[in-house]
């Protein structure tokens, strides 16, 4: 009988140090034909377990078509986290997983794409803009808007240049706060919403980070002529399960870890921004 | 069915290798023990309940279950407040051996189960078993649960089964149903292996004054009840009324503590972790009961969702009598009225909701 909480071993084969802060580990499960059977879809997530401290859920950031390796990009926050970012290759973990719901790829191709992300490297949407950036001929138009706090937690930029090189796609970055030399805007990503290049009837948005910020960008959409089912984004709570048991991810009556984390605007309207839910 | 025959009941589940739970009294409240002999029933006890409030009483009478309930009657039993899920082994080549805590099938069969109780295991079973993902230790606990329920007789203060629709008496979901009259028990089959019981124990016709005597006790046992819900889907009232500030005076009185999480009988969340061997070479994986009143429960990546006391109470009661309609088709509440009795802060949910939903607040 399959048990839904078992983790499986996974090998680390690579870890790449992405900022202070912020680290990636390309993973393998041990059994060959598990991770041969593997797939998944941009946006989902596994559980990953360090021995003798617990699990944690991570959003997978490697393309769904790369067999052979699944990558994860962590960034240190807590005591499992630490503890991670410390493993190196050779050294074995236990994942389980894809779980939740992903991009709406199958919706979005021919559309423009709007990919919004604040904070720190947000892993689901880099999952996505990797995606089409593999399949660059699926979609229309490419904007990928990033927004930090400082221009120094801007990371990934040699990343950002190569999405910049891909047809018909732009890259617009802001920070609250620049240093001397940052050559990208200083403020808020809906500053940047009048350079986006996209046609309102067929586009579609898909964002990822601070609540308030998301709130922001689908009322900018909204003005733009995007309606609710135009908007898309990617939901953080406390998960422990991933399979819709354990109740810590409940946003209102959905379960985040299995209805999401990627939900419709529309599905998660009502609460959206309500403190405490 | 004469009482002093009961024991026949609790010798037939245990030739079919049922091991019997019962009510007993523990540490003197009504607690579900494996029992051998109907002796350990809790023959002439009453509980008196109101906020804040539980005490037993005995009383000169027979009467084995006289009293509404405990602070517990299946869902410890079903969904266990600690539950091994499974074990890491580090082997000296470092490599992760991980095996699943297999789930130990038993048979249990528990005597004297409440409506609001089995209205609480369906709610328990939507959510653990009809899923995607069923969970394997409740289905082992589950699947050959022999219930003998009781129709309530003596609902507490703290009772409002008859608003929620749950009670007093059991209509579904039971294999044997008893009724306890004062010299007897009415014994009624629900399922095929309740019947099958059922033949092979003494029977006798009941009279029309015994019947009668079930009616009047079924009919008290409604119009006993004082509380009430202001209605059976509170969703749409609950969640436009977010800002009331009836949320704020409740929050005042409120410890924040998980009693009312963890009396109540539907309320299923639980947190996992890990406990490590002291010699390193492995890590057991537990899941335990957790409570959307703690800290820990919305804690994600450096920011606690629900800081306040306020916004705790506001989830755990629009996810009960809100939320559960969307997930799983009805209130999860059942109207026991445990939240009552064990809120050591003695709020009255029945209280709350009516201010909130019928009240004069903004919101």
């Amino acid at each position: 009988m399959d048990n839904p909480y078992l983790p499986y071993e996974a090998r680390i084969i690579e870890r790449i140090q992405e900022s202070s802060s912020l680290f990636t580990l390309r993973l393998a499960l041990t059994d060959a034909q598990r991770q041969e059977d593997y797939q998944f879809e941009p946006g989902q997530f596994n559980m990953l377990y360090l021995y003798g401290l617990g699990e944690i859920a991570i959003s997978i950031v490697s393309d769904p078509h790369e067999g052979g390796f699944i990558d994860h990009t962590i960034r240190v926050v807590g005591r499992i986290t630490r503890a991670m970012s410390e493993l190196k290759p050779g050294d074995v973990i236990g994942l389980r997983g894809p779980y939740g719901r992903g991009w709406p790829m199958r919706i979005a191709e021919e559309k423009d794409i709007i990919v919004v992300t604040g904070g720190l490297g947000c892993a689901p949407t880099v999952s996505v803009i990797n995606y089409i950036a593999h399949r660059r001929e699926r979609f229309g138009r490419l904007n990928i808007v990033q927004g930090v706090k400082h221009s120094s937690d801007f990371i990934w930029r040699e990343r950002y240049d190569q999405w910049r090189q891909l047809p018909h796609t732009q890259v617009l970055v802001a920070a609250d706060a620049g240093a001397a030399i940052w050559p990208w805007h200083v403020g808020r990503v809906t500053d940047l919403f009048d350079q986006l290049s996209y046609d309102p009837s067929r586009s579609i948005v898909m964002m990822c980070g601070p609540e308030g910020m998301m709130r922001a960008v689908i009322k900018a959409m909204h003005e733009c002529g995007l309606q609710d089912s135009d908007l898309w984004l990617s939901m953080e709570r406390n998960m422990q399960c991933a399979v819709g048991h354990c109740g810590h991810c409940m946003f209102g009556s959905s379960f985040v870890c299995k209805d999401g984390p990627v939900f419709r605007y529309d599905e998660v309207k009502p609460l959206l921004g309500q403190r405490g839910f | 069915m004469p009482r002093h025959e009961l024991q026949l009941l609790l010798r037939g589940l245990r030739a079919q290798d049922y091991t019997c739970y019962g009510p007993t009294v523990h540490e003197n409240t009504i607690t579900y023990v494996p029992i051998e002999d109907v002796a350990a029933l809790p023959t002439g006890y009453r509980d008196e309940q109101a906020p804040a409030h539980y005490r037993l009483t005995k009383h000169e009478n027979q009467h084995q279950f006289a009293w509404a309930n405990g602070p517990q009657a299946l869902k410890p039993l079903l969904f266990k407040p600690r539950q091994s899920l499974w074990t890491a082994h580090k082997s000296d080549d470092d490599r992760l051996d991980l095996r699943e805590s297999e789930p130990v099938n038993e048979r249990m069969a528990i005597i004297g189960v409440r409506a609001c109780d089995i209205a609480a295991l369906y709610l328990q079973d939507r959510h653990f078993l009809h899923t995607d993902t069923p969970d394997p230790y409740y289905r082992a606990a589950r699947e050959h649960l022999f219930i003998v329920a009781v129709n309530c007789s003596h609902p507490a203060a703290t009772c409002f089964c008859a608003s929620t629709g749950d009670g007093p008496s059991v209509s579904y979901g039971y294999d044997i149903a008893l009724t306890e009259l004062e010299d007897g028990f009415i014994v009624v089959a629900y399922s095929t292996r309740g019947q099958d019981l059922l033949q092979t124990l003494p029977r006798q016709e009941v009279t029309a004054a015994q019947m009668q005597q079930a009616d009047d006790q079924h009919e008290h046992a409604i119009a006993c009840q004082t509380r009430t819900l202001p209605s059976r889907n509170l969703q749409h009232e609950l969640f436009s009324k977010l800002d009331h500030p009836q949320w704020d005076d409740v929050a005042e009185r409120c410890l924040s503590c998980g009693n009312c999480t963890a009396v109540c009988p539907s309320c299923f969340c639980h947190s996992e972790h890990d406990a490590g061997g002291l010699d390193l070479a492995q890590s057991e994986h537990l899941r335990e009961w957790d409570s959307c009143f703690t800290e820990g429960h919305s804690y994600i990546h450096g920011i606690t969702i629900r800081g306040g006391t306020r916004e705790r109470y506001r989830q755990w009661l629009t996810h009960k009598l809100g939320s559960w309609h969307t997930q799983y088709g009805r209130s999860g509440c059942v109207g026991c009225g445990r939240c009552i009795s064990w809120c050591p802060a003695a709020i009255d949910l029945t209280a709350e909701v009516t201010a909130i939903c019928t009240g004069d607040g903004d919101g």
